[in-house]
């Protein structure tokens, strides 16, 4: 018995239809948190690669060095290091925001490189006309130079989404209640495993093909030319 | 107790990480070889199945995948150590993705390259081993060279299947001295000299498989 739900775990069907909801409402959190792990990778990857392209050599070295450590240290240990190490700092968030936070953190690490690489493949001429118009550095980021990044980075954003979607049970060794970490507490107490688990499976897979084909269309969709910020 | 006195015991999980780590990289390049290839020449039956294994391990979270098989494997007969079935599950997890690696070096194997084979009678087998795998392989290494340290910080879930990895002992050392700052910060710096070693070792091999083409360079359009 899971969020009022009764499990019956006669046959296999049974179990899985019986199950359906409480997966489901662990779906929601798994859904929620890569929506909030991926709305702090977006605004702190930008960050990132902007101030890696800074002009003062020890903020573009430092955020580098940051950036690489984010991204060839695991998940798991970032995550764990931000649960048990920033209460010690008086910062106590709730396991759900500090595992956002782990995710973004990871991800903004992959996400800088995207920025990054887009930014740089904007034609140098474009940085001149905007030097030329007198714009300052500011405006020719915000007028410029994002807004016809976006229609290169959208594909590969798309697809650290979906990367963060499939890492998401990971937030449940730190008791967030999300598919997986229901999976297993359903699997604890009727020492049956094997069904939910593979529910779950399904599920991610079923997640993963609809975003890959929901992607594509997207990045048909996309204006080539650029997409104006205001 | 002062942390300092466990530090024996993070070095000992650090090798067995390392153990599960090189393991897993050399049996998921079997893998992805073997599926990349039945995948771009296998028929439409072997490739399907192909297919089917690369989404279904690509598609499921490797989360999911650990503890499937720790509780499945059993079920079926098969009690594997968790060590073992750790390192099958993060080999065949890499294998999915490093066979779409090798099947994407594969198909960008300019036409003319298998044309010019055809016309000089090559087999089957004689075109890919000697006209595409040689020239493909140079294209995966920076993909693989990625999916090694990839696979590096996903051994960290090892943990989790009560395999007394460098996470586990992090975990096991915490919950003594309940020194998270330390342990932690030095754990995370263990994970990033792993991965600058790890890479080290990539440039190393990148080099050499440049360097032994089958092919001069000036032959390569």
């Amino acid at each position: 018995m899971m969020y009022g739900y009764e499990w019956d775990t006669t046959t296999w069907l049974t179990y899985t239809t019986s199950i359906l909801p409480i997966i489901l409402i662990g779906l929601t959190v798994t859904l929620k948190a890569a929506a909030a792990g991926f709305a702090i990778a977006l605004v702190l990857g930008l960050v990132f690669a902007l101030l890696r392209r800074s002009r003062v050599t020890v903020i573009s070295w430092a955020t580098a060095l940051v950036v690489e450590f984010l991204r060839d240290t695991p998940l798991l240990v970032q995550l764990f290091f931000l649960y048990y190490v920033l209460p010690d700092f008086g910062i106590v968030l709730p396991a759900f925001l500090t595992g956002a936070l782990a995710l973004g953190l990871q991800y903004a690490a992959y996400t800088s490189e995207v920025y990054r690489g887009g930014i740089e493949a904007v034609p140098y001429g474009q940085w001149e006309a905007a030097t030329a118009l007198n714009l300052t550095r500011m405006q020719t980021y915000r007028d410029v130079i994002i807004p016809q990044t976006i229609p290169r980075i959208v594909p590969t954003m798309g697809n650290y989404l979906v990367a963060m979607i499939k890492e998401t049970p990971v937030l449940s060794v730190v008791t967030v209640l999300e598919m997986m970490g229901l999976a297993n507490m359903i699997g604890e107490r009727t020492f049956e495993y094997l069904v939910p688990l593979t529910l779950v499976g399904l599920i991610f897979l079923l997640l993963t093909l609809v975003c890959s084909a929901g992607l594509h269309r997207l990045q048909k969709a996309l204006p080539k030319a650029g997409i104006p910020l205001r | 107790m002062n942390w300092t006195a466990y530090l024996p015991m993070l070095w000992h999980g650090a090798m067995v990480t390392m153990t599960i780590t090189l393991a897993a990289i050399v049996i998921g390049a079997a893998l992805a070889f073997f599926f990349g290839i039945l995948r771009v020449e296998g028929g439409p039956i072997l490739s399907r199945i192909a297919l089917c294994y690369t989404e279904v391990f690509r598609g499921t979270s490797l989360f999911v995948q650990l503890f499937w098989f720790y509780y499945a494997l059993p079920l079926v007969g098969l009690s594997l150590s968790p060590t073992t079935t750790g390192i099958l599950v993060l080999a065949a997890h890499a294998g999915g993705y490093g066979a779409e690696i090798v099947r994407g070096a594969l198909s960008s194997v300019s036409t003319q390259q298998l044309e010019a084979a055809r016309a000089l009678n090559f087999s089957r087998i004689q075109t890919l081993f000697r006209i595409s795998l040689p020239q493909a392989v140079v294209e995966m290494m920076p993909a693989f060279g990625n999916l090694a340290i990839e696979t590096l910080k996903l051994s960290s879930l090892v943990s989790l299947i009560s395999i007394a990895d460098l996470t586990f002992a992090a975990q096991s050392i915490r919950n003594i001295t309940l020194n998270s700052a330390s342990i932690y910060s030095i754990t995370l710096v263990c994970y990033f000299a792993m991965s600058l070693v790890l890479m080290a070792v990539i440039r190393v091999i990148e080099t050499f498989v440049r360097r032994g083409n089958v092919f001069p360079r000036g032959a390569q359009f």
